[in-house]
């Protein structure tokens, strides 16, 4: 019988029970109610940030397929589509760190397969604890070699990302994962369980008891028992998904199969039932007949695994054969448990007995949506003031001391572990601005990148999730890329506790109105609640996946110097702004204040007559300035230009050099450019009414900035080069 | 002339090699499946990199009993050209057509970047393009990349110049930083003592194109090819 016991171990309320036993006309059995406390949950239903999320911008004239399906689908020319999706594995990554991070590359990648598009990329956003606890490394070092180990041997290259650090994650890391995948627009799959009597096929490997409760684990917060739930967490076989890869993209180029999804969260549930409400049909099965690894599993089990690498697949009547066969080739299970019915009803069967008969509607549809409560949070007040704090004497220090900050750092200790070459795309190593995909056969080239920054959405939400959307797409600009797709992953606290939900519609609200003003449609993305640990929230941590579009990859644009002697050149316009910099979280141990705020008018005429220089083929090189501020992007230019060029530069500004050196305004860009193309450009840029001044000129081994003609930066690019490329190496002890 | 690249369940370098081959070298290249016992009248086969059978086993070691393995063998005898890349050169130690075994690397972590090797013997089918001492920026990627072989092997190795590639610095040095994986001899590629079976774990055909940061890969290619012509 179910009692009130076992209604809260499925995290379900009495209320939602109550509309269940409305919903289905009697009271449900045991099976029945984990499929409701699965597709129910928070990570399945989207209960809590549905009414939110209609704020966002979903459609444009290059649009196919926005939010709602696996991935979203941009339309890239040549009769070719970009199908992409972003989604969090935090929780799994906290508790086994390797298999947690691994599993989410397995299933991201489902995602774009499933909807016939072979993937071409990964990117992962990460976020630590500081890796001055011992925890926190091992943590990181697990994620890092489970991305590595489940990439790595799928052959897709992870390209870029990013990674940020803050005492907020050390009991709570963020593991989110973005795939993206090229298909033809004509061969686009969908999960469709369309015409009566069509056989229902699983794929893959074999069900067993791993990962059960996934998905309501993922719905809730965590306490200090979290390491039991060890054995929810599900293992990844990256050797099989690829055979999987293989055989379905093989099967899709037939036009045998009607529809197909992959078992993700909530396992055979979800792709069931799924499938049958997206056609208003119904689906029956037969547990006897699933490939089954352990012996004695009852058909909750069934029903709730979430073992990995597993699809289902609804064939055309006639041609069960040939995709068994296909199936077959590559050594995969390919078995049909059942059959498209109809009805609307999910029934399946188990020794003979009906266990489940529900309507797919009330499984899929019919969820409660919540209107929950929200509050400005009371740390706004104090967290936002900054006392007064001294300069520092010696500006040189500062800047090597930011530079060798986990944050800032280079990342090739994490990099070089991931596979980034395989598949002859990459024309953009990791640790440019976004990362460059050429298209084989054609001169354009896809730029993708991951942006977010929590301690800007924790002080200001709105303001965070708008600059998430510029930056990113800044990103884009500095490479050459036109954005034209977004993809979303808002990872927050428990949504239940009203200053959290307050965090989150206004972040949702920053992202609306960036995206609007840009013009890109959001197609889809992820929403991971409850990173809570101990009652303890992580900063409102929204991560932005944008996906551009550059015509033509030779004119596409590096952040590193290129010669010497070459102009510097500030886009944008400095401002006094410091709150929230990671300078006063690295020096003063301070992370308070406001944001630098952003007019998203003028944010958007820099990025587009940076756009404009580089197809005129005006600058040689392009970088973005962020965290850190304006020195940090200047140094890096140097440190990522091959012949590490130093330059020399001087700052009129009349503000403090703290400020102008490491505040973060945004709307700036650093580019440089061939002495003969200067007036060009700085002409264009009067024309275009974007602020632009020529800072000094590249060349030497010395990093040097004048401040009202007192230099205030003297550093050997040498120098600056150990402290940012050594700094994540040493804390590793590995070089 | 015909090339064939040979598709083992796991292999995920078989497309980019194909590629290059197809269009950038303009040549006739066909896939080759592993269950197969046919090797389609090629000229030289192709061993992809990749995780074949996942490398959950040794690296190579599973994909060395696949049916189509006899044929290739066979034909390696026949004096016919085999080329094995990262996963491919791991597969041959497998299969003994070269000498010696791939330990993890000596950092234990699995490395991808560009490094440079040396071209140690230039009178090779796969190399007789190059300089001696020709420096070749080219990436790797793997996991299993130290070489290791026994003293008298390396004494066997090195009296027959079978040593086709070292890992140097860009000045061609040779030292410990730039020979990252630690390999015995700082052996990048090897060939055996026929001259028709090369196995290297860098990847010639991830720098063909200026685009991927390098082209001197090419030279790797167009040795074979001009072999054959």
């Amino acid at each position: 019988m179910i009692d009130k016991k076992i209604i809260e171990e499925h995290n379900l309320t009495l209320e939602e029970y109550e509309k269940i036993v409305q919903l289905i006309g009697r009271e449900p059995n045991i099976t029945e109610l984990g499929i409701f406390s699965l597709m129910w949950s928070e990570h399945c239903s989207y209960k809590s940030s549905k009414i939110h999320l209609k704020k966002l911008p979903v459609t444009g004239k290059n649009v196919i397929q926005g939010p709602g399906e696996n991935a979203g689908i941009i339309d890239i020319g040549d009769g070719l589509v970009a199908v992409f999706k972003i989604e969090s594995h935090n929780h799994p990554s906290y508790i086994e760190p390797y298999q947690g991070a691994a599993t989410g590359i397995g299933g991201i990648l489902r995602d774009i397969f499933t909807m016939g598009a072979r993937p071409i990329a990964l990117l992962d956003s990460l976020r630590f604890g500081p890796l001055s606890k011992p925890t926190n490394k091992s943590i990181m070092e697990g994620v890092v070699s489970g991305i590595a180990g489940y990439g790595n041997s799928i052959g897709v290259p992870t390209v870029g990302g990013d990674i940020y650090f803050n005492d907020c994650y050390s009991r709570n890391p963020l593991v989110n994962v973005f795939a993206l995948g090229i298909a033809e627009k004509n061969k686009i799959f969908y999960a469709k369980a369309e015409g009566i009597g069509n056989p229902v096929l699983y794929v893959g490997s074999k069900t067993g008891r791993d990962g059960i409760h996934g998905a309501t684990m993922a719905s809730a917060e965590f306490d200090q028992d979290s390491e039991k739930k060890r054995p929810n967490v599900q293992v990844g076989d990256p050797f099989k998904e690829k055979l999987l890869v293989e055989a379905c993209l093989e099967v899709m180029a037939k036009d045998i199969i009607v529809g197909i999804q992959d078992m993700g969260a909530a396992g055979l549930t979800c792709s069931t039932s799924e499938m049958a409400a997206n056609s208003g049909a119904g689906i029956e099965i037969n547990l006897d007949l699933v490939p089954q690894r352990e012996e004695g599993m009852t058909p909750y089990e069934m029903m709730l695994s979430e073992s990995q690498e597993r699809m289902l697949i609804v064939a055309k009547k006639d041609k069960v054969e040939e995709v068994q066969q296909i199936f077959s080739k590559w050594d995969l299970d390919a078995v049909t448990i059942g059959q498209v019915t109809e009805g609307g009803r999910l029934k399946v069967r188990f020794e003979g007995k009906i266990v489940v008969d529900l309507p797919v509607d009330a499984i899929i549809n019919l969820c409660p949506v919540y209107k929950r409560e929200s509050k400005t949070p009371s740390y706004l007040k104090s967290e936002t003031i900054i006392k007064p704090f001294p300069s520092p004497e010696n500006y040189s220090k500062t800047l090597l001391k930011l530079l060798s900050s986990a944050t800032v750092a280079e990342k090739e200790w994490v990099y070089r572990q991931y596979d980034h070459t395989v598949q002859v795309n990459t024309a953009f190593l990791p640790g440019a601005d976004a990362s460059l995909l050429r298209i084989k056969n054609s001169k354009k080239a896809l730029a993708l990148t991951l942006d977010g920054n929590s301690l800007y959405s924790y002080l200001d939400p709105r303001t965070g999730g708008k600059i998430a959307v510029a930056e990113a797409c800044r990103n884009l600009a500095c490479v050459g890329a036109r954005p034209v797709g977004v993809t979303n992953c808002l990872n927050f606290g428990n949504p239940e506790k009203p200053e959290i939900m307050w965090q989150f519609k206004e972040v949702v609200e920053g992202i609306a109105q960036a995206c609007s003003a840009f013009n890109i449609p959001v197609t889809g993305g992820n929403v991971s609640f409850y990173n809570d640990t101990e009652g303890i929230s992580i900063y409102p941590s929204p991560v932005l996946g944008v996906v551009g579009i550059v015509d033509d990859v030779s004119r596409a644009v590096s952040p590193g110097f290129k010669k010497e002697g070459d102009s510097v050149i500030l886009l944008g316009e400095n401002k006094e702004e410091l709150g929230c910099s990671e300078y006063l979280k690295c020096v003063f141990n301070m992370e308070k204040g406001i944001p630098p705020q952003i007019d998203l008018k003028e944010e958007k005429r820099i990025q587009e007559f940076c756009l404009e220089t580089i197809s005129k083929s005006l600058i040689e090189s392009a970088h973005d300035i962020s965290e850190g501020g304006l020195s940090i992007s200047l140094a890096e230019c140097s440190l990522l230009s091959p012949q590490k060029i130093g330059f020399s530069l001087a700052l009129q500004d009349d503000m403090r050099p703290d400020a102008l050196l490491f505040g973060e305004t945004q709307s700036r860009i650093v580019v440089s450019s061939s002495n003969q193309k200067v007036k060009k450009l700085l002409n264009l840029a009067k024309k275009r009414k974007v602020k632009a001044t020529v800072l000094g000129k590249t060349g030497g081994d010395r990093i040097i900035i004048y401040h009202s003609n007192k230099k205030i930066i003297d550093i050997p690019v040498n120098e600056a080069y150990k402290a940012w490329k050594e700094a994540i190496p040493d804390i590793f002890q590995v070089k | 002339m015909k090339f064939g690249v040979v598709i083992f369940p796991g292999s995920n370098c078989d497309y980019d090699t194909y590629y290059a081959l197809k269009n950038i070298f303009k040549q006739k290249t066909t896939f080759l499946w592993h269950k197969e016992h046919d090797l389609k009248n090629v000229d030289c086969v192709i061993l992809p990199g990749g995780f074949s059978y996942g490398d959950y086993l040794r690296s190579g070691s599973i994909a060395a009993f696949s049916p189509l393995m006899q044929e290739v063998k066979e034909f390696a005898l026949r004096g016919g050209l085999v080329f094995g890349i990262c996963n491919g050169f791991q597969i041959l130690l497998e299969l003994g057509l070269l000498p010696g075994a791939m330990l993890r690397n000596e950092k234990l972590k699995f490395l991808c970047q560009f490094i440079h090797i040396r071209v140690e013997n230039n009178k090779t089918s796969f190399s007789h393009q190059a300089k001696k001492g020709q420096i070749l920026k080219v990436p790797i990627a793997h996991f299993d990349g130290n070489y290791f072989a026994s003293p008298e092997t390396i004494l066997e190795i090195k009296k027959n110049s079978q040593i086709v590639f070292r890992y140097s610095d860009a000045k061609g040095q040779l030292n410990e930083e730039a020979n990252v994986n630690g390999s015995a001899e700082s052996i990048a590629g090897l060939i055996n003592k026929a001259g028709n079976v090369l196995g290297m774990m860098p990847h010639p055909e991830r720098a063909s194109e200026v685009l991927l940061g390098s082209q001197d890969g090419r030279i790797i290619f167009e040795s074979i090819i001009a072999k054959l012509s």
